[in-house]
């Protein structure tokens, strides 16, 4: 038997940094900040005497997160100590939430290509993040730093549902992706605004209990993710097939050799004394906030990639593309809004902005050409007045100098020449100067067309209608018979 | 026989007579003279100044209740330029980088802190022995404790070396101290005052607290320092001494008096004042009630265990590693170790072994949860007796002070001494004590404890009760 003919039972715990400015519990900067031990305040470095007071921001937050995954909303949420010495926590407790959490339940669905599937989560709560320590910077001594001590985490708990690495991996995008969405957090995977812990058990069939868990913690990347999963199910796998049992432990991710190792057995597993923290009182939520909270929800990744076929015939996959971040979509849907032509701006939008926002570093948001600027020069498109081709210098130039596209059109005579009358004197000419190519092309060498649109273009400095010229070429070489 | 000395020391100053400059050096003169007290860890006189220039200020702007005078704070609370040790031998050099709240409304008013005071190590004790510095002694018989943990506190407010000092109450600790020490004493509502600053030892019972030698008196200072603080999650939001005219008989008051807390060690020679006492309140128009309060039984051990659980955790944080005394060792762990190992005393230890404990996988639900279902029931029980009755009247502590020593190694028998006090705390309830007789030349004291919010109305019946008694405006022989 091999890894194949076992079955992987993976539940992940996400750890995702909320986008608040202050911490979860004191009034310190949340913002990242290379210079150690400066956005960190008294409470942070767990002075006698300081007390905590929970940041609104951060609940709403989670709010929202619960309101998006359909999840239940507790109007009353407990925050609990969670007990431990180590240097890196300042209080020697964490202040989390355990019995009570302030998100119950929810649903996230995945779309990975080929493969939809859904992943239930058991609940999601607040909790403050601990400082960092640095070990090799000096010999003998141990550094630390308490900047990320206190910052706002939302611990995100799935159900053991995913199948496979590679959906443990699509999950993680996909939560990234809603956090984002949602606005909740910033996202950014190298300074861990998203840390996930993954449970991994093997068993042959889903009829099967569950497997003996192992759980690989502080796993920053999605590649890891699948690493590491794939790395532990394979030593499992091993293990059962030799006849051995698992023994329930968490284990680390060493990323150069891409193995696990153990960090600590079920056995020697803490006990972190919880209790209720009576520095807090009950977290209240009520109704009222809910509601306003839901009202302020944005149009979900999901709905609006729907909504995209629906409403503009899109593809899925072009759906797909436009609904892959918020401010994308937002862009698109406002040139969608203004251009009477909806897969002609996302044409346009998934392609050349997009392209010219990626060599430029930026986004659609912060663009120079605006969606406004942007449905100004496709309603252009639309009408003829310039081709497509013309287009894309013309967008290229907006991008330049911020000017709208009719102003850069009227400016530089841009325009398109749709005139038959004068599109028929330009042909005209050429094919009078041109007997020989005629004379070929009526003998059934038809690709000559291309030598007299081309001719006819370059005459016209390329604003002829390059549909209409192709038509006009064509019926006046066919008269010429 | 309604005094007040800080309003007459304020006024002296206001007058010109005195300044705040000299009330302090009068003070620091005094406590000098009563260094045997061991009331006094340190002398601030750098904050002091701070404490003068602004004072000074506030009296020429004509906005200054506290007017100058000179107050002591127990070394528990955070003040700046000064230590904050905790009376702990792992904070003896520690400084906070922040003021507590209370502190900075005591300055704001006008008041100057001359000296940190005395304490059980983290306010664990019921005695003032177990501090890093030393026992603090009672002004009225030094071989008696003054009791504890605001120890210092009362001490300096009995001999007379300051007017008013702040204390805190986890179990008593002002209350207890105040009746050994022949001084008023009050722990408001739990969050009138803000905890921001106060060193935690168990973060649902302490509240700030203020020892005078009048009830006026502690008006005037809680007036100063009570209010909501967006700081402190568990402070009211409708925090604050309202002002209220000072009734001149006792009319219409119901007074309940509860059997259970004349039980349980409650000697003879303290029950014998205190029932005159009520039945002079009876005279001034009050009326008796009797009642029941069957879970005030449980309240030692619930006490015990919530305090001591709250401890542990609120102690974990002194490891050695950001700040306080460090120990050397070979990895982090062992440093840790040492550390804690070496810089509490034994007190500390053992309510940190006690409450990590009670809160242990397999044990919480049989001590932890236990103990807060009884707390549950006391405060309901709370509730119903002040439907009937508009305030309680009970001994504050069970015996007069007991000698030094007394405990030696039986911690669980000093435990016992807290059965009048720490009721209120579990309830959040106000209460105050105020002396009401001598027992073989000992003082005796008077609980008054009251509904939430009602601490106006408990200060208003200690004024009337002062105002017809003269226990308060005595001083013990060597300090007049």
């Amino acid at each position: 038997m091999a890894v194949q003919d076992w079955q992987m039972v993976i539940g992940i715990e996400t750890h995702v940094q909320l986008a608040t400015r202050a911490k979860m519990f004191s009034s310190a900067p949340a913002a990242w900040c290379e210079q150690p031990n400066l956005q960190a305040n008294e409470l942070d470095f767990g002075m006698p005497g300081t007390l905590p007071v929970a940041n609104q921001a951060a609940v709403d937050m989670a709010v929202r997160f619960g309101l998006a995954v359909d999840a239940r909303i507790a109007t009353v949420s407990e925050f609990a100590r969670k007990h431990y010495f180590y240097p890196d926590l300042p209080k020697g407790y964490q202040i989390s939430q355990f019995e009570h959490p302030i998100i119950n339940g929810g649903l996230i669905t995945v779309a990975d290509d080929d493969d939809q599937f859904a992943v239930r989560l058991v609940r999601a709560h607040l909790e403050e993040d601990a400082g960092k320590l640095t070990h090799d910077m000096r010999p003998g001594k141990s550094l630390a730093d308490y900047n990320r001590a206190g910052l706002p985490l939302l611990e995100i708990v799935s159900e053991p549902d995913l199948r496979s690495a590679r959906q443990a991996a699509a999950y993680g995008r996909t939560l990234h992706k809603l956090v984002r969405w949602l606005q909740i957090c910033d996202g950014n995977m190298q300074e861990g605004s998203l840390r996930f812990d993954v449970n991994v058990s093997l068993r042959h069939n889903e009829s099967d209990p569950l497997g003996t868990r192992c759980e690989i913690k502080n796993l920053n990347s999605f590649r890891f993710v699948e690493q590491a999963i794939e790395n532990e199910a394979a030593r499992q796998a091993q293990l059962l097939e030799a006849g051995e049992s698992i023994i329930q432990q968490t284990r680390l991710f060493d990323t150069t050799s891409g193995q696990t190792r153990a960090m600590r057995s079920k056995e020697d597993a803490q006990d972190y004394r919880y209790f209720p923290d009576p520095d807090l009182l009950p977290l209240r939520i009520d109704e009222q906030t809910i509601e306003k909270i839901r009202r302020g929800m944005p149009e979900l990744p999901d709905a609006c990639r729907q909504r995209y076929i629906d409403q503009y015939g899109l593809s899925p996959y072009d759906a797909g593309v436009l609904s892959a971040e918020r401010g994308l979509a937002t862009y698109f849907d406002e040139v969608a809004r203004q251009c009477p032509d909806a897969k002609l701006a996302a044409n346009w939008v998934a392609g050349d902005l997009l392209a010219l926002c990626n060599s430029a570093g930026t986004t659609p948001a912060k663009a120079p050409v605006t969606a406004a600027m942007l449905a100004g020069l496709l309603s252009r498109i639309a009408d003829q007045t310039v081709s497509g081709k013309m287009g894309k210098e013309i967008l290229a130039k907006m991008w330049q100098s911020q000017k709208p596209a009719d102003e850069i059109i009227e400016g530089e005579g841009l325009s398109q020449i749709s005139d038959a009358g004068q599109l028929q004197e330009v042909l005209a000419t050429i094919i009078e100067k041109n007997p020989k190519q005629v004379q070929q092309y009526q003998a059934g060498k038809h690709k000559l067309l291309g030598f007299f649109v081309g001719q006819a273009m370059k005459e016209t400095g390329g604003q002829a209608n390059p549909q209409q010229l192709n038509e006009l070429a064509k019926r006046m070489l066919d008269e010429q018979k | 026989m309604n005094s007040s000395p800080l309003a007459a020391l304020a006024g002296q100053i206001a007058a010109g007579e005195s300044s705040p400059e000299k009330a302090a050096a009068d003070a620091c003169a005094a406590i000098d003279r009563a260094a045997v007290l061991n009331a006094f860890i340190q002398i601030t006189e750098k904050r002091a100044a701070t404490d003068i220039e602004r004072a000074e200020q506030l009296i020429d702007s004509g906005n200054s209740p506290l007017g100058g005078v000179p107050v002591a704070v127990k070394d528990i609370i955070c003040t700046l330029e000064t230590r904050t040790t905790c009376a702990s031998k792992l904070l003896a050099e520690f400084t906070s980088p922040y003021e507590a709240t209370v502190t900075g409304l005591l300055a704001k008013a006008g008041a100057v802190v001359v000296g940190k005071t005395n304490l059980d190590e983290f306010a664990m004790g019921t005695t003032g022995e177990h501090s890093a510095f030393g026992a603090t002694r009672n002004p009225w018989d030094r071989q008696r404790v003054p009791g504890g943990s605001s120890s210092g506190s009362a001490a300096a407010v009995a001999a007379r070396l300051v007017v008013a000092a702040l204390g805190t109450d986890t179990g008593g600790s002002v209350r207890m101290p105040a009746a050994y020490c022949g001084i008023c004493g009050i722990k408001p509502t739990y969050g009138m005052v803000s905890r921001r600053g106060l060193v935690a030892y168990g973060s649902s019972l302490d509240q700030a607290g203020v020892f005078a030698s009048a009830a006026a008196d502690l008006r005037i200072v809680l007036a100063a320092i009570a209010g909501h603080d967006p700081g402190d999650s568990t402070s009211r939001p409708d925090a604050g001494l309202a002002e209220t005219v000072l009734p001149e008989n006792l009319n219409g008051i119901r007074i309940g008096v509860v059997e259970q807390l004349f039980g349980q060690g409650v000697s003879d020679e303290v029950a014998g004042p205190v029932r005159a006492a009520i039945g002079q309140m009876q005279q001034l128009g009050a009326s008796i009630v009797k009642l029941e309060i069957e879970s005030i039984r449980h309240a030692i051990p619930a006490y015990y265990i919530i305090a001591c659980a709250e401890a542990a955790s609120n102690l974990s944080r002194f490891d050695g590693i950001r700040y306080g005394s460090r120990a050397s060792g070979e990895d982090i762990e062992q440093v840790i170790m040492r550390s804690r190992s070496q810089g509490f005393g034994a007190e500390v230890k053992r309510r940190i072994m006690l409450g990590s404990f009670v809160l242990c996988h397999g044990y919480i639900d049989a001590y932890y949860r236990k103990a807060q279902q009884l707390r549950r029931k006391l405060i309901d029980e709370f509730a119903s007796a002040f439907a009937q009755c508009d305030l309680i009247a009970a001994p504050a502590a069970p015996t007069t002070a007991p000698r030094l020593g007394e405990f030696g190694d039986d911690p669980v028998r000093m435990y016992g001494q807290d059965v009048c006090t720490v009721p209120a705390n579990l309830a959040g309830l106000p209460a105050l004590s105020i002396p009401c007789g001598f027992a073989a030349g000992l003082p005796v004291g008077l609980q008054l404890i009251g509904a939430k919010m009602s601490d106006a109305l408990l200060l208003d019946c200690a004024q009337v009760y002062q105002g017809k008694t003269d226990f308060h405006l005595q001083v013990p022989p060597e300090y007049q």
